[in-house]
């Protein structure tokens, strides 16, 4: 054979690479996904068949409040402040600054709120699953658990999966009057509104309709956050970078389900 | 120094078999535990010591070939009898695997509770202080895991394992990484226990004073087969050249 390689030759190649490269890549998504319905299926099946470790349910929910509530109360006072701040302009040339106080608190009841309490608890408690089962898989604590005859799923998983759905919607309704308060300072900058005044403005407009949703859409929100967390930490890789990875491939996952979470909820209560 | 081997046998491996993807890590393993006796598996690092006893307590699913357990076949062994499997086996893991957020206190009590009948406090503080005693660090009783050495780990981590006095015990790597004075008091701590609770271990090390301590027997490992099984002697005085390089 001469040394020159025909051009068809070569693009046969690069396209029969081309399509291993689709094989392997489609392969690995599909292995992907039935690990992920597997998870699924321990965690639904250890959820009824199981006794509840209510000890470490407890602790788990005390750890998702005490770290994100400082965050959210930062975050939260601020939205409520800049939302007020920004809104005002068009609503004085409509001669409408009325309606500031409700119009704030139901963009932060619907969609500000369980949003970005979601985001910010994404960040803080995902990675922290992520990293922390990651590291316990890495260093062989959970096998050690185990072949001490306890299931980690049942041990770990639930736990932290059913503190951070229950949690989440706490702590969006936190969030809620924290950026409902921020809304407060942010109409005193230029007005002179008593609180009383400005919290019956703010709930003429709110309806229950307003905050079922809301509160919903977050229990899917935290559930969200728990399953991709804890699947990321439990099947990390063996070696010490796996945590990192584990940890912020968390965040990364669940930020995005989060905001299609968001999508199809909006759909959703639109139709009601 | 002759060392008496008893005949009755408590794991009996048959041909195991154990791949992940296309790498065959063991490649059929045959070899047996009797009771009372210190089996050293020696091999390279990678050479699936640890994917063995992995599999020996069912933490690795073996795919082909048979692990006999007292009288548990472990293949597709029923969620109950694993359970009796693993009571009966203790497991001192390579990182020693301390639960980080728990205290050594929490770590002991979490494997009595979970592996034996219920304690009063009273049983449960006294077996606790007992355990620590047996390796020496009955100070640490109140301490996380992170304000702990590495061999001080290790010890706690044996003390976790003997805590529910299992009748064999697995030592995955016990004194790798520790400095000679600790390794020999590790190594000396495992004769000391099989001495006290007269139970069958084994143990995977590439530590050769270790091995001197410990071998009542040894096995070596290579390319997923049993290369060579002997008394230490016999492999002291061997002539091949690969066995030779670990005893050199
Ligand atoms: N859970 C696992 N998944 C994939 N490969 C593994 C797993 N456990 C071990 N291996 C591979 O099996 C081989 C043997 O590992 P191991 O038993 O840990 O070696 P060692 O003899 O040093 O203890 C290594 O090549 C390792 O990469
Ligand atoms: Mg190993």
């Amino acid at each position: 054979m001469s040394k020159t390689t025909y051009p068809s030759e070569n693009a046969l190649a690069k396209q029969s690479s081309f399509f291993t490269f689709i094989k392997e890549k489609s392969v690995a998504f599909f292995i992907d996904v039935a690990n992920v319905v597997d998870y699924l299926k321990r965690i639904v099946r250890n959820l009824f068949t199981n006794s509840f470790e209510f000890q470490e349910f407890l602790k788990q929910s005390y750890q998702c409040g005490n770290k994100s509530v400082g965050l959210i109360s930062i975050t939260g006072i601020i939205v409520g402040l800049v939302l007020t701040i920004q809104s005002r302009p068009p609503l004085v040339e409509f001669g409408a600054v009325g309606m500031l106080p409700g119009m704030v608190a139901i963009s932060i009841i619907r969609e500000m709120g369980p949003v970005i309490t979601a985001l910010i608890c994404a960040g803080k408690i995902g990675s922290s699953m992520g990293a922390e089962l990651g590291s316990m898989r890495v260093t062989e604590q959970i096998d050690a658990m185990e072949v001490s005859n306890t299931n980690p799923i049942n041990f770990l998983i639930i736990p932290r999966l059913l503190a951070v759905t229950f949690m989440i919607p706490l702590l969006t309704l936190y969030a809620d009057a924290i950026g409902i308060f921020g809304s407060w300072l942010g109409v005193n900058i230029k007005d002179d509104v008593s609180l009383k005044l400005f919290m019956t403005q703010a709930f003429d407009n709110v309806e229950f309709i307003d905050i079922i949703p809301a509160v919903i859409k977050s229990f899917f929100f935290g559930a969200v956050i728990g399953l991709v967390g804890c699947y990321k930490g439990f099947n990390a890789g063996r070696g010490t970078e796996s945590v990192g990875i584990a940890a912020n491939s968390a965040v990364v996952t669940s930020s995005l389900l989060l905001i299609i979470v968001d999508l199809i909820a909006v759909q959703i209560t639109d139709l009601l | 120094m002759k060392k008496e081997v008893n005949d009755k046998v408590v794991i009996d491996i048959k041909d195991l078999r154990k791949s992940f993807g296309d790498q065959k890590v063991l490649d059929g393993i045959t070899l047996q535990l009797h009771k009372e006796e210190n089996l050293v598996v020696l091999g390279k690092s990678g050479s699936g010591k640890s994917v063995l006893i992995k599999c020996i307590v069912n933490l690795l699913k073996h795919d082909a070939g048979s692990i006999k357990v007292g009288k548990h076949e472990l293949t597709d062994i029923k969620e109950d009898d694993l359970i009796e499997v693993r009571k009966k086996i203790g497991f001192l893991f390579q990182s020693a695997a301390l639960y980080d957020s728990m205290t050594v206190r929490e770590n002991l009590a979490f494997a009595l509770s979970r592996l034996s009948k219920e304690f009063s406090k009273e049983e449960t503080d006294q077996k606790i202080m007992e355990a620590l005693e047996n390796v020496g660090l009955p100070d640490s009783i109140d301490k996380m895991p992170s304000e702990l050495s590495g061999g001080m780990k290790k010890r706690i981590g044996l003390a976790r394992t003997l805590v529910v006095n299992p009748k064999i015990i697995l030592f995955d790597e016990p004194t790798t990484g520790l400095d000679p004075v600790t390794s020999r008091e590790i190594s000396d701590l495992i004769n000391e226990t099989k001495a006290k609770f007269r139970n069958s271990s084994i143990i995977i090390t590439h530590d050769i004073d270790c091995v001197k301590t410990v071998a009542d027997r040894i096995a070596m490992i290579k390319e997923g087969k049993i290369y060579k099984q002997g008394s230490l002697e016999e492999f002291l005085n061997d002539e091949d050249p690969y066995i030779k390089s670990f005893f050199k």
